[in-house]
């Protein structure tokens, strides 16, 4: 977790001292979109190649998403809500 | 719509490539992903600190930053208790243990299955990465129909590191700061929260 705030921090930095480098920048966010394809490509590999996810998933995997979906709709329907009344809300005050 | 079938393939393909194509041991356990996610992660940074709105978003920043962390609170465990109606096999309690995980699918299931036993752990395994999951396939569409909130609160614990930089991409850089948050409240809410309802 250090390890992930270090770069996130790191990169937050160097973002603000190249705020006037635009095309630096732009560069940046080009690569994040490619590195957001490479990540869940990587991220499938190692699920795929994982035994105890994929022995296990036939059997327990159904109840797992059960529960995952539930959790998820829950929050995004009170996160809709908090969206309307306090977020939004406050962006058309602006 | 077409941005979520563009990340579902990626990911449906490294799920292929991992299951059917062999690949030598060390590039398995090394775990690239992580170096991944490290490299993903420096330029969401750069992107945030160069954003003006970001900035913006910062000097504006209030309490009402908490109501997101507590209305996936309980948005979680309301869905999980509905839910968990279907699965006759779970008792109440166990549903929302797991569910208490928030996507941090590592903690958790360790945690769950020195208190519950294996068959429960793996459960929570499978439930909070695929809680990941689901959130980085549907973050486009979550947006549309939910709000801008809504890949932050789907994400949970996940929205500070592993979902943080496709938050930013589909709900935009001024969110990131609140996804950080988020994501650091129910990082260390998990262990206090899944030990309080199994015990």
């Amino acid at each position: 977790m250090i390890v992930v705030f270090g770069f996130l921090i790191a990169g937050i930095l160097a973002g603000f001292l190249l705020r006037r480098k635009q095309k630096l920048i732009q560069l940046a966010d080009r690569l994040t979109t490619w590195f957001i394809y490479l990540f869940l490509l990587l991220l499938g590999i190692s699920v795929g190649a994982n035994q105890i996810i994929m022995n296990n998933f036939a059997k327990l995997g159904g109840q797992a998403i059960i529960i995952s979906i539930g959790a998820v709709i829950g929050s995004l329907i009170v996160a809709n809500l908090v969206y309307l009344l306090v977020f939004k809300k406050k962006e058309n005050e602006e | 719509m077409k941005n979520s079938l563009l990340i579902i393939s990626f990911f449906a393909l490294g799920v292929l490539i991992g299951r059917f194509i062999f690949l030598p041991k060390t590039i398995i356990q090394t775990d690239i992903s992580l170096y991944a996610l490290y490299i993903l992660l420096l330029l969401v940074g750069i992107g945030v600190g160069s954003d003006a709105k970001t900035r913006q978003a910062l000097k504006n920043l209030n309490i009402r930053i908490l109501s997101v962390p507590l209305s996936v609170i309980i948005g979680t465990f309301i869905g999980a208790s509905l839910f968990s109606i279907f699965i006759p096999g779970l008792r109440l309690k166990e549903s929302l243990a797991i569910a208490a995980g928030f996507g941090y699918y590592s903690l958790s299931s360790i945690l769950i299955a020195q208190i519950s036993g294996n068959v429960l752990g793996t459960i929570a395994l499978l439930s909070n990465l695929s809680r990941e999951i689901i959130t980085l396939l549907f973050a486009p569409l979550m947006v549309k129909y939910f709000g801008k909130i809504a890949p932050i609160a789907s994400g949970g614990a996940t929205s500070m590191d592993t979902t943080l930089p496709i938050i930013t991409k589909f709900s935009g850089k001024e969110y990131a700061i609140i996804a950080v948050f988020n994501g650091l409240v129910l990082t260390l809410l998990v262990p206090f929260l899944i030990t309080l309802i199994l015990k």
